[in-house]
Order: C-alpha cells, then structure tokens, then sequence
C-alpha cells in the first residue's frame, strides 16, 4: 500500500467519524426544530400568557381550555414523590457503600442496583398498577386505581440507582485526607461520613440529584400506565392525575387530526418537557465543573 | 453479502406489487368493497377474516371513511357493502336510488354502553339519564365534583370521572345520547380510548363512575357494577333498566343502545357477495361479541337474513330515531 493510498484511507476514516458525530447535533437541531415549528403553530392561537396562568388543560373538549399547570402539577407531584423515595435511600446506599461497606458486600449489593437499573419502565408501571396501588389501598381508603402516591413511589424506585451510583462516585472523590483529618481530630465514623465527607461531596450529590430529577420529569411510562389521564392542577397523591408526558402519549395514540390545534398542543407540551429537562441538565452540567475543579 | 439480501429483498417485493397489480386490474367477480363506519368496522372486519378461511378465491377491501363516505360511495356504485353506524338518511336514500342502485339494509349488531361504579358503592344502583347529562355535560367542567351535587342522598365525596377518549366511537355516540349533541363533553376526567384503561380504573376507585362499551363489563362483571338507566320513558321498559344483553336486544335499555347496520346494494349481488352476507348472518354473533359489540338475539339474525333473502330493499329506519328501536318487531311488521 502507497503512502498516498495509507493517507487516503486516514482521511476517509476521520471523515467518516465525523459524520457520525454530526449525526448527533443534526438529530438535536432537527428536533428542535420540528418542536419550535408546530409550537408556533400553536402559540399564534393561544397566548403563551394563557398557557402558563389557565389553571385548567381540556384541549380537545367543547370547553376547551389551554392551561399547562394541570400537566405541570401532575409532572412536579410525581417527581417531587420519587425524590422522597430515591434521595434518602440513595444517599443512605452511596453513604455505606462508600464509607462502611467492604468488598464482599459491594459485590453483592452493586449487581442488585444494576439489576433494578436494567428493569423495562413498563415493567415499574405495571408493578405500580396491579401491586403497590392495591397495596396502599388496603390501608389507604379513597385511593383511586391511577394516582400520583404509587406511580411517585415506583418512580422513586426506578432512579433509586441512579442517585446512588452517582451519589457514590461523589463521595469516592472525596480525597482520603480529609477523612484522615477528621479521624485524626477524634471524629468517630458517623461523624466523619455525615460532617466531613457529604459536605464535600455535596455538589456532586446535587448533581446526582439534578439528573434524577430530570429523569423522573421525563419519564413516561409508569405514569402513563399507574398515574391516570386526568389533567387536575392539585397536589393531592390520592387522585388520577397527567403528567406531561402521559398527555402526549395518549394524544399520539389517539386518531386527533394533524394540524389541528389539538395535534400541536403535544408540541407545546413538548417543548415545555424539553425547556425543563434542558434546564436541569445546564444547572447539573454547571455544578458537575464546579465540583471538578476542587479537587483537582 | 447484506447487499445482496437487500437486492432479492427488493426484487422479490417489486415482483409482489406487479403481481398485485396485474390481479387488481383483472376484473374480478370474487372482490367485494366495503367501506363505510369505523364503528362497523371491525365487525365487518372479523367476519371477512373469517369468511376467508372459507373462501380462498375471495378478496374482501375494507375501508373506514365513516358512515357519511361509506353512502357517498355506495351511491355513486364504487362499492358494494357500506357499512354504517346509524340508519340511512333520506337525502342519502334519493342519491341511492337517483343512480339506479338500490339497497338492502341489514342491521348486524347493537353498540350498547354500560355506566359503572365500583362494586363497594353502595349508595346508587341507578341514575336516570338526567343525572347523567348534568354529570357530563360542559357545564359541569370544574363544578360538578361532588356526588351530592347530583343526588342530595349520595354522599359528600368526590365523584371521580371515567370516560371514552376524544377520538373513539364511543365519545361520540355517549354524547349524543345523554348530553345530546356529539361531542359535547365535559373534560376534566380521566379519557382513554382504551376500554381497558377504563376498566382498571373504575375496578380500583371506590368513588368512580365510568362508561364504556358493553362488552367490556360483561368481561369484567366481577369488578364493576353496573347502573340500572332510566330515560323516563316508560314506553320501553318502565323504570331503571340494567344493561345486559337481552336488554339490549329487547330495546329496553336506553337509551345507550343503537343497531348498526350492513347495506347491501342489490344490483351487485353475486353468488360471493350472497356467500358473504349469509355468513354474516349465521356466524357472526360470536365475532361480534368477541369485538366488543352485543349480537342480535338468534331470532332477529334469523328475520334479517330473510329479508335478505327476499332481496327487501329499502329502508325500515327512516325516520325513525336511531335511539330506541325493537328491531325483532320491527322486521317482523315488515315480513307481514
């Protein structure tokens, strides 16, 4: 093989990687696109003021309202539940797995959060359905079948990994000095873990924090299947309620005309979803930097 | 190698869609069209796929342009079976025999919707059709919230709201007969177009009240409890009347009960197409249950298919409203 044809055979290689690598930001434009365009749509007929303060969501009924709080509420409900679930437990599991727990046990416990990881979300939705709903109703009178309690708990349980995995690697960070500081100054093992070792991780747990949020937002099928299709502006966990994502899924479902107006409220909602995401993960991205440098 | 799986792939399918085409072009006795209502549709539907078991030559095409194509179609003689969802209107009757092509209309089925609560509600085993329009209608949106908002004696609980999705036959024909206008609906409750959903929902919610198709409660009795209706009309059963299939077949559940119907047009009738609707006529009754719709009783099939039979064109619905009609009693007067 000649130089020339070596160089050539170079050359197609990295353009041919580059491509791909363009693939990624095409596929990010173009859906922000194809987002924006049908939502414009959308905005020339309801005023983004109405979208945001109309506390009532019935797009494709005779009545037909355009408030996104309904779709909001149900979304920040379930999240706010699964973050209950998933931060203490999480923590509590990056904590020991971190700063008690020796080898052997991780062996055994690591696998287990990866199995919980690698569980179908349809799977979690059906779990939340057919066995913690009838669970909680047995001593939760006037839980309904769909409701925000369950769906919020499994949901909680989905990013239980997550949080935890991330949540470790924080606390791993955390240079062994500062806990041989703290140990040197008579602090016990408590001490050293609570005081010590998760404050300084503490960005890195936030970010762990941020990205499950950010999950939990965007996850679709558990409350599409156990949270009901009702959009209600409430926060009450006993009741059907929609999130934004379950809205989009039953309207994409249905046969609603394209074009219509009831076809482009799935694009607003959807760029509602990705204005979110898109800001949980900046703010995470932005603490991820900051808890880099310190310790470098 | 893939290339080359790709290459007989795409000879293999060009090769397909000339066949097909050559088969479409001959003029072809076996072929019946049928287009019409989606809501007859996958009744029409299941029998084809059966009736082809039986007949290999035959080729059955079924489209859903709703019932208002399906008689602009029928009209103008593009197919020879429209299905519809609601009789034949007078104006659609003159296009019809305008262009020479009479009809024969067969009803096929009746759509029955049941209004269920769970089984542990204890305190409403009927409603009348009043009640049910102040629940439904947009009015109540964000007002009617409280089951003693309806009836003084119920208690002071949410009522939660289970109901047929926008885009589903059952919306449309569950609010034409209680709110009265189609598609007029509150919407502050949990929709889905997905019977099952609703099932779910209502089985697990004490203080739920739901609709749905029929056949869906007959599946789930042990579940849910359904709600005797009373359309203050005394005329077709007096009182509140439980939906069941024999009510539905004696027309004394109203007014969520409607025949749907089969046109046939009766200068198309080859020995295929009488094949067809004979099969229609004695095999169905299990297939239309299967797809979610209640079967005319044993007796009814059997006067239909006589006036098939006798080739009686014309219409016995016209009107008539489609809410509420005998179809035994009727077919009978018309046999006289």
């Amino acid at each position: 093989m000649s130089l020339k044809q070596r160089m050539f055979k170079e050359r197609f290689v990295e353009v041919l990687l580059l491509l791909c690598a363009a693939v990624s930001i095409v596929t990010t434009l173009g859906i922000i696109f194809v987002l924006l365009k049908d939502s414009i749509g959308f905005f020339s007929k309801v005023s983004l003021w109405e979208f945001l303060t109309d506390t009532q969501w019935t797009p494709l009924f005779e009545d037909a309202h355009f408030g996104i709080l309904p779709l909001l509420s149900g979304t920040f409900l379930i999240t706010v539940i699964a973050i209950l679930i998933a931060l203490p437990l999480g923590m509590s599991i990056a904590i020991y797995l971190s700063e008690y727990a020796d080898r052997k046990v991780k062996k055994i416990i690591k696998p287990f959060l990866e199995i919980l990881s690698s569980i179908p979300t349809v799977v979690f939705g059906y779990f939340a359905l057919v066995f913690v709903t009838p669970l909680l109703q047995s001593f939760i009178p006037g839980l309904a079948g769909f409701n925000s309690l369950s769906s919020g708990i499994v949901m909680g349980i989905m990013i239980l990994p997550m949080v935890a995995s991330l949540s470790e690697d924080a606390l791993n960070a955390v240079p062994n000095s500062l806990r041989e500081g703290s140990y040197a100054l008579g602090s016990s093992q408590v001490q050293t873990a609570f005081k010590v070792v998760v404050p300084a991780a503490s960005s890195g747990i936030t970010v762990s924090l941020i990205l499950a949020i950010s999950r939990a937002i965007g996850e679709t099928m558990i409350v599409a299947i156990a949270a009901g299709q009702q959009p209600r502006l409430t926060l009450n966990p006993l009741v059907p309620i929609e999130t934004i994502t379950a809205y989009i899924v039953q309207v994409s479902k249905g046969d609603v005309p394209q074009d219509s107006l009831g076809y482009q409220t799935i694009f607003a909602a959807g760029l509602t979803l990705f204005v979110l995401t898109f800001l949980l993960n900046s703010i995470s991205f932005y603490f991820n930097k900051k808890f880099r440098a310190q310790y470098q | 190698m893939s290339r080359c799986v790709g290459c007989k792939f795409a000879w293999i399918s060009a090769w397909l869609v000339c066949l097909c085409l050559f088969g479409a072009c001959q003029r072809n006795e076996n072929l019946i069209i049928i287009d019409g209502s989606s809501t007859v549709y996958p009744i029409s539907e299941a029998v084809a796929e059966e009736f082809l078991k039986l007949e290999a030559d035959a080729t059955i095409a079924i489209g859903e342009s709703g019932t208002g194509g399906g008689f602009k179609k029928f009209s103008r003689g593009e197919i020879q079976i429209a299905n519809a969802s609601r009789p034949i209107t007078e104006s659609e009757i003159e296009a019809c025999l305008a262009n020479n092509y009479p009809f024969i209309e067969l009803p096929v089925a009746y759509d029955g919707l049941a209004v269920v609560v769970h089984p542990d509600n204890h305190w409403v085993d009927s409603i009348t059709v009043d009640e049910l329009r102040k629940i439904w209608e947009p009015g109540a949106q964000g007002i009617i919230t409280r089951w003693n908002q309806i009836r003084s004696e119920w208690p002071d609980q949410e009522i939660r709201l289970y109901g047929a999705g926008v885009s589903s036959g059952t919306y449309d024909y569950f609010t034409e007969a209680i709110v009265g206008t189609k598609r007029s609906s509150r919407g502050d409750f949990t929709a889905s177009e997905d019977d099952n959903v609703l099932v779910q929902g209502v089985s697990q919610d004490v203080l739920a009240l739901g609709y749905f198709g029929l056949a869906y409660y007959e599946e789930n009795k042990s579940k849910l409890k359904a709600l005797a209706i009373d359309d203050l009309n005394d005329e077709n059963g007096k009182g509140a009347v439980l939906p069941s299939f024999e009510n539905v077949n004696n027309a004394s559940y109203q007014p969520l009960t409607r025949p749907e119907f089969i046109y046939v047009s009766a200068n198309a009738i080859n020995p295929m197409i009488e094949k067809f609707i004979h099969f229609y006529l004695t095999e169905s009754a299990d297939l239309v249950k299967e797809v979610g719709y209640v079967p005319l009783s044993e007796e009814t099939y059997q006067l239909v298919l006589q006036s098939f039979e006798n080739r009686q064109t014309g219409s016995l619905m016209t009107r008539r409203n489609n809410v509420g009609v005998d179809l035994s009693q009727l077919l009978k007067e018309a046999a006289k």
